[in-house]
Parts: C-alpha cells; structure tokens; sequence
C-alpha cells in the first residue's frame, strides 16, 4: 500500500499531508512531482492544496494541464482512489474527474477558520465515521464556492455523492452557516464510481489534537482500509 | 550636470554630494550617482540610526549572528535548531499603493528569513491606520489586508498574529510592518557573504524590469509629499514566484558549492551585491548586460537600482554552478552568472565590454552617520496636564455603562477576527495558539518545544514620552509571551518615526533607544534584527513615536497552556501585579483618553524590575498548572480584559469590589505590570505559597453569565456582540 502526493509548483499543503498520512498514521507515502511522466505502483493518489502554478488564469486550470494529470486521470478512470483537496478539489473539477467549478468565495475574500461538516458516511472515504458524524476542520481558500448546473446538483444529491456539508456545531445546514456560498452547502463530493473525492476543507490540518482536533484522519485512514482489503 | 532636482530625487543633500566628490577625488558619473543615492538612503545606510544601533544590546548567550551582517538575526533554541527572524516595513509604498505596497512587504521579508537557509514558518503583522470613518483610510485598509492576504496566503506559511491599531495620527501614512520567522538547523545557517575571490555572484528568480527604481532612496527616505506621483516606484509582486524561489532557495542551500545568499531588495542589485562584497573583504566584477530584463533598452542606472521583487543572489564556488543551475532548472527558475568577487576592495562595473563605473566599496558603504543628539539640541517635549472631566471621577451607573459600551465599540478594541480569517494560520500544522490571544504559539515538529510569538507596540504611550514607551512596549511583548507561559528570548523591532532631521524626530528616536536598552537589560532579550522606517510625516504632522517590538519565548515542555477565557464558572479571579483600584494613574495615552479627549496628555511609568518579578510569576504558576486563564491587562484596561477573560468561552464574573468615585482609572486606566488570571479555590494555597501577599489579590469569582460589581451589574451579551461584530466598517 503506498500513497503518492502530487506535487505541483506552488503547492504548499503536501508535506502537512505527508506528516498525517506518513508520520501520523504511518502510511508509506512519497511525493509525485508534477513533471514526471509515470506513476509507479501507487495505490492512493492525493493533490493537496496550495495554489499551483499560482492559480493563475482560473484556479486549478494550469495544473490540470501538468504532465502528471494524464497519469492521474488513467488511474481515477481505472478506478484508483484520488482525493483532491481544496486546490486539488479545484484541479479535479478542472480536469472533468468531478463535475462542477469552485468560484471565488461569496464574500470574495479569502477565508481561513475552522469549519465545522457533516458527513456522509456512505462512501470510501468516510465510512470510518458514524452516520451524520459533525466534525470540525480547517478551511482555507479564496474559491470554494461550489456551483453547478441543476441537473448535476441533482444527480449528486439522488446519488448520495455530497460527502461532507457545512453545518452548525450541532449539525443545521442553512445559509448561516455556509462560510462561501456553495450550493447546498456543499463541501465535499465523489465521482459516479465513488473513487474520486474532492473536498475544500483540509483533512491534514486536523490531524493532533495539539493543533486544535483530529477529525480528519478518518478520511485517510478509511480509504486506505479499504485498499488495503482490496 | 547635477543640480538640487536630481538630487532630491536620490535624497541626497548637496553635502551629502559634496563628501562623494571629495572621497572619489572626482565628480561620480550618472551611475555612481545612483549607487551613491541608494546605499546612502536612510532605508540602506541608516544614516540616522547607526550610531544609536551600535548602542544596543544585540547578544546573550542564545544569538548566532552579529547585529546587522546578516539578512536577519538568529537564535538558539536547542536541539541543533535556530530561530532566524526580522521585521521590516513597508509604510510608504502601502500609502502609495496598499496592495502592492502591502504585498511586496510580506515578499521582502520572508526573503530575508529564507535567505538564511531557514524554511519561514510564521508570519506576523503590526498594522496601523487611521479612522475608518474616511474613505481613503478605509480603501487603504482593506488594500493592506487583501495584499497581506493574497501575497502571504499563497507561500504557504501560516500567518499567526500581530495587531491593527487606528489613530489618526497615521493619516495619510499607514504603517504595515511584517514579520517573518524562520527555522534552520542552527549549524546550517547561510551567511550573505562570498567565501573568496573568484566565487561567482548570480542572480535567480524575476528579471529585472523597470519597477521600483528609487523606492529605497526616493519613497522610503524622504517626506511624503508629491510621493503619490512616484507610483512607479512601488513594486508590483509575483507569490507565485517567491513559493518557487523559497522551496527552489531552500533545496540548493544544502549544496556545498553554495557559499552565500541575498536577498535583493531594497536598492536591487546594487544594494544586496555590494554589501555582500562588503561584508566578504573582497571586492565585486559586475557585467549588466547578463542580468535578465523584462524589456529592452534598459539602462545600466535601470538595471543596478531596478526593485523588481522575487529575485535572490547567490554566491557559488568557481565551476561549481552545474547541480545549482539544474535544481533551479527543475523549479522553472531563471539563473544568471553576472559576475564574480574579486581581490581589492572596488566594485567594478561594465556594460559588456565597456567599464562603466570602478568604486571603492568601502566609500559606497560608508555613508555620514549624523549625530542625533545635534539634531534634538535643546528640544523640550511639551509635557501636557492629564485633563479629568469631573464626570470621570463620580460614580455614575449609566455614565459608566455607556463608556463601556463605546470602548467595545471602538474599532481598536473589538475582535480582529475580519483579519486574521483572511490569512492562513493553519498551514505547516504546528499552531497550537490562534492569533487573537496575548501571543501565538507553535510548536517545533520533532522537538518537545513550543514557541509564542507577539507583535505589536503602543504608539500612544510612545507619544506621551518615547523613552518610558518603548520600555513598556518591550515589558508588554514579553508579557504577552509570560501569560502564555513562554520565557521571553529575542526581539526584533520595527522603528517607525517622523523626520530624524527635526529636533522631535530626533529626540523620539534617541529616547526610544535609551528605553530599549533599559528594558532589554533587564529582560535579558537581546534585539537580534531590525529595520527602521523614518520620515513617516503624512501630509501635516509626524506619527506618533512607533516602535514595533516583534518577541520570542520559549515554551519548554508541555505545558498545560492557559490562555485568556475564563474556564468554568466557580474559579477564582486575581490580579497579579500592583492593584490600582481607586486611582488615577493609567489614563494617560490610553484607548479611555483616545475615544473622550482627542490630545495626549499626563505622563507613563513602569517599574521594570517589579514587571519582571510579575512575569516570572506567572510563568511559574503556569509551569506548576496552577492557573486556568491568563490575560495582560493593557489597551482598554481591567474593564477589557475581564469582559474579554469571559467572552472567550461565554461566562461572566462575579467582582467583590465596588466601584470607586475615580472609576475611569480604576476600569480603563492602562497602567503596566498587570496580569489577570483565573484558577481553581484547590490552589489557592499553592499560589499563595508562590506569590508575595503584597503582589496579587483575589478579586471575585466567574459566573454563568454577566459581570456584576458590588454596586453595578453589566450585561455582557451586548459588548461579547459588539466586541464579535468587529469593525466599524469590512475591512
């Protein structure tokens, strides 16, 4: 079992994801640099956040044209795990792997607090929480207004594909607790196959209670249980 | 030829010229003229602050670099590992142009830290502007936030404190000083310097275009009038870039072939060049026409003094380049050799074939150091009388009540929140304290430490008098860090002042100085690193007196922190430190004086050796978890650090006091070396055992909600809502 992260120029959460996935919960991980041409055995593929090539043009279109994202695609479309987070989120709706775009942000302001989701525990990446578990992780973006056209929104919520929404402390999901105007409060989403996870809020910044909670770890350590059994 | 125009441009006196030409034996040519005017700007040359530099205490047994030879200073903390950090301001140019101006601060900075092989882990900020009421103010504000923001937020580093203070004595000239701390193994740390003749000089990152030029000499050192004409002297940032070069920076450090770094800042090539053949003994071979350029026909002039950002230099060992071009090569990054150091001490210039300008280094470096105290001659402060309406001192409920009312209110007081949320402080996953504490702290990965960092300065009580000020700002960076249970270690510090060529500009600067080195004496906390901005004078009148002290400490184990908020209804509340109730003394310069009578007036004090014991104190009670909440008593008063001791976690206090006939003092007085905490009854014999009966009294107990005194009960829902709502206007 190994995972890769990606990383492209101008990333900056891969090494906090590498310290949760590889030196907290002790998974072999190693970096994939955004010009290499091939993957080898890889059995999760992670784009962190950050901004890559600067999210110049539109946030995560240049990366989405990166050598490595060929090699990305043919392994989601194989059915290989992929998660993107925030900008990666951004990258896998720019790369067709997830419907959907991220605008700028309602207030159109950058917005970095702690956010509290709820999940949706039916999927690959979740199912090591309780069924409409609230838990608490940091946002960090200037584009994370999740939109798309009704048929897709639809379709996510008849196929039970939004994973994590924004919610209260105690759970409500409404228009006062959505910190950047997503529809339907959305914050995390997979593909058709349920292989593909884009979210906006970053797992690896809650990964030690010495840094406010750990509520994120289920996601890596659940996905990677699941590889791991095959 | 030169004429007082030209030389008002690179601000130079025609004195100033007048020693070039005697030192050279010859007139300087147009270049040289340009060299002269950037290394003997105030913002290189420190004209005005290097013989009082000089006096200040810059070592203790942790520092690792000496006073001013690195791009910034550095600490021990153990475990093989440093602490390298510096503050440095960018006021002008976010006057000019806030986000730009605001935005290039925070690359300039983190250069300085990287540039030293130190990966930047924090980012803090002093902010200061004036009443948010007027448009301008307002529009330079939000264009300083959103610049922070968008530069900052895509390097990767978290931004984890400081402060936004308005006053209006910064109309028309904001002041946005960033901070940057770094860390480094503490026997890896790079020096600026060659290490021998023949080493090549190259230059990595942005090409040099024609932004900037004459930002150190023209912008930042001199009066600001007809500077909002000298728009092409702010320069214009690249985040992207500067993410590139720190990570592409940081990987070549560790090859030996690499002897030193720079970064190239203010005064471009010409500044970070020089000095690093300066501080190398050696002397510097420079050939302009290698440089990379974003357009053709630039001058030599263009090239030299261009501050086009995101641009580093590097010194590497003769025929040694080839693993640095190829790590450059993988982060997409653009590399020059322009020239190399050579024996002697000229810096040699050719355009291709054709010398253009030979120079002795050490006169390019030298510039006159003008003795402060000629200047201030003779200057008396004028010492106001501190004005008590009468209403201040009669106890008067509803008076009183809707003070406290408008002190949470007041755009100083109320929760930053709607600027620090705009800024990454999670990122690298070590922060352990949030900003909008007494400090922030973060933990050291792979190490038992912890760290707390602060950032700010009280300009107003600088104004009232500038040496006992700058004490309290050196008393009050290290409490913040003491409440948090962290002993302080080093500062940094950012001056901020008027004209140095005016008796009060040269007085405040020469008494703040004499604060410092009192206040660093007995706190034992050198000043490692530093930057001055001068001639901050608006369009009228000079700022107040602003000295930004940025502050370590070290947490050492792992301490239960307290932070400010009241834990659980049932503890205990007291104050540590003099108690002040029924007085008087405190409103002078204080937030209470700000909001109900516009002038400075009275006078400050501080004991320091009493805050120090105070400091100590707290720390140990904190060491022995014998405290559940600590929170400094400062800007507002006890009245605002007890409603901000509730908010936190939403309780409410019970005070057995009541309160006097001189209440304003007593609630709002600011007076120092005043720590509120909270514990549980249990240890109240341990702390009795630890604390002098005459330095702490016990003051009431936390509630569920709502402050009561024996003769006032305060709902606190509306100012916890006030104070949340945050500023008058969105930032």
């Amino acid at each position: 079992m190994k995972i890769g992260i990606v990383v492209f120029p101008g990333t900056w959460s891969e090494s906090d994801t590498y310290y949760a996935t590889n030196d907290i919960l002790g998974f072999n991980t190693e970096y994939i640099w955004h010009k290499d041409q091939k993957l080898s055995d890889i059995d999760l593929i992670i784009l962190p956040g950050g901004f890559s090539y600067g999210d110049y043009l539109r946030t995560g279109a240049i990366a989405s044209f990166s050598p490595i994202m060929e090699q990305v695609i043919n392994f989601a479309n194989a059915g290989g795990p992929v998660i993107g987070i925030c900008n990666g989120f951004q990258i896998l709706c720019e790369s067709n792997l997830l419907p959907g775009i991220l605008l700028r942000n309602q207030n159109l302001s950058f917005i970095c607090e702690w956010s509290n989701l709820k999940v949706n525990n039916e999927s690959k990446f979740t199912d090591e929480y309780k069924s409409n578990q609230i838990i608490r992780i940091p946002i960090s973006h200037g584009e994370g207004n999740y939109q798309a056209d009704k048929n897709t929104i639809d379709q996510l919520e008849d196929e039970n594909r939004v994973i994590f929404r924004y919610c209260s402390k105690d759970g409500e999901v409404n228009k006062s607790n959505n910190p950047n105007g997503s529809v339907n409060n959305i914050a995390g989403i997979t593909n058709k196959k349920g292989n593909v996870l884009g979210m906006m809020p970053h797992p690896e910044k809650a990964s030690e209670k010495i840094i406010g909670g750990e509520d994120g770890l289920a996601i890596f350590k659940s996905i990677v249980k699941k590889v791991s059994n095959g | 030829m030169v004429n007082d125009e030209i030389l008002k441009e690179l601000a130079l006196t025609s004195s100033e010229y007048e020693l070039i030409v005697e030192r050279l034996g010859r007139e300087p040519n147009e270049l040289e003229l340009g060299l002269f005017g950037a290394l003997w700007s105030e913002h290189c040359g420190y004209k005005h602050t290097k013989k009082l530099l000089r006096t200040i205490k810059s070592k203790s047994k942790y520092t690792l670099t000496e006073a001013g030879e690195e791009n910034a200073g550095a600490i021990n903390i153990g475990n093989n590992k440093a602490i390298v950090m510096k503050i440095e301001s960018h006021n002008h140019p976010s006057a000019v142009e806030p986000y730009e101006g605001a935005a290039t601060g925070v690359g300039g900075i983190v250069r300085d830290i990287f540039a030293m092989g130190a990966r930047p882990i924090a980012l803090l900020n002093s902010l200061r502007f004036s009443d948010l009421s007027i448009d301008r103010n307002m529009q330079i504000a939000k264009g300083v936030v959103q610049g922070i923001s968008g530069y900052g937020n895509c390097l990767g580093i978290p931004n984890i404190g400081g402060e936004c203070f308005f006053d209006e004595s910064y109309e028309n000239n904001p002041l946005v000083n960033a901070m940057c701390v770094g860390l480094v193994d503490a026997d890896s740390i790079l020096s600026a310097k060659a290490e021998k003749a023949g080493d090549l000089l190259i230059i990595i990152g942005s090409e040099t275009g024609r932004d900037g030029i004459h930002g150190a000499s023209g912008l930042a050192s001199q009066n600001f009038e007809e500077t909002v004409e000298l728009r092409s002297a702010v320069q214009v940032g690249n985040p992207f870039l500067e993410k590139l070069l720190i990570e592409a920076c940081l990987e070549i450090s560790q090859f030996d072939e690499l002897v030193g770094m720079q970064d190239c800042g203010a005064a471009g090539i010409t500044s970070a060049a020089i000095e690093m053949a300066e501080r190398s003994n050696l002397g510097l071979k420079i050939d302009v026409s290698k440089v990379p350029v974003r357009e053709k026909g630039m001058t030599p002039y263009e090239i030299m003094l261009s501050e086009s950002q995101e641009r580093m230099l590097i010194a590497v060992r003769k025929n040694e380049y080839k693993n640095i071009f190829n790590t450059l090569d993988k982060w997409d990054l653009r590399c020059e050799i322009i020239g190399e150091f050579i024996t002697g001490n000229d810096v040699v210039i050719y355009n291709n074939e054709d010398l253009i300008s030979k120079t002795p280094i050490t006169t390019l470096t030298s510039p006159p150091e003008y003795d402060l105290s000629k200047i201030s001659k003779g200057y008396k402060p004028v010492v106001k009388e501190i004005k008590l309406d009468k209403s201040y001192v009669s106890f008067n409920e509803k008076l009183i009540k809707n003070f406290t009312k408008k002190v949470f209110a007041s755009d100083n007081i109320v929760s930053k929140k709607s600027i620090y949320n705009k800024y990454d402080h999670h990122v690298q996953t070590n922060t352990v304290i949030e900003p909008g504490s007494d400090s922030s702290v973060i933990r050291i990965k792979g190490t038992d430490k912890m760290l707390a960092f602060s950032c700010d300065g009280n300009s107003r009580l600088c104004g009232v008098n500038p040496k006992v000020g700058s004490e309290i700002n050196i008393a009050e960076a290290c409490r913040n860090l003491s409440v948090m249970g962290a002993k302080p270690i080093a500062l940094t510090d950012g001056l901020n002042f008027g004209d140095p060529t005016k008796p009060k500009g040269a007085h405040e600067l020469i008494k703040t100085f004499e604060g410092f080195n009192n206040a660093c004496e007995i706190f034992e906390t050198p000043i490692i690193s530093g930057n001055a901005s001068l001639f901050n004078e608006g369009h009228t009148s000079s700022i107040n007196p602003t000295p930004i002290i940025g502050a370590m400490g070290i947490i050492n184990k792992n301490i239960k922190i307290p932070n400010k908020g009241f834990k659980k209804s049932g503890h205990k509340i007291g104050v540590l430190g003099k108690d002040l109730w029924g007085s008087d003394i405190g409103l002078s310069g204080s937030e209470f004086q700000r909001i109900f009578d516009k002038e400075l007036s009275g006078e400050v004090s501080i004991d320091l050796r009493f805050e120090k014991s105070i400091q100590e104190n707290i720390r140990k009670l904190i060491s022995e978890n014998l405290v559940q909440s600590a929170h400094d008593i400062s800007l507002g008063g006890f009245m605002t650090a007890l409603v901000l001791c509730c908010e936190q976690n939403n309780l409410g206090a019970n005070i057995e006091k009541t309160i006097p006939e001189n209440w304003a003092g007593s609630l709002f007085g600011e007076d120092q070396s005043r720590i509120i905490f909270s514990y549980d009854l249990e240890d109240k014999n341990k702390i009795s055992k630890i604390l002098n009966k005459s330095e702490w009294i016990e003051i009431g107990t936390v509630s569920d909600k709502n402050i009561k005194f024996k003769n006032i009960f305060i709902e606190s829902a509306d100012l916890f809502l006030s104070y949340n709502k945050g500023f008058s206007r969105d930032i």
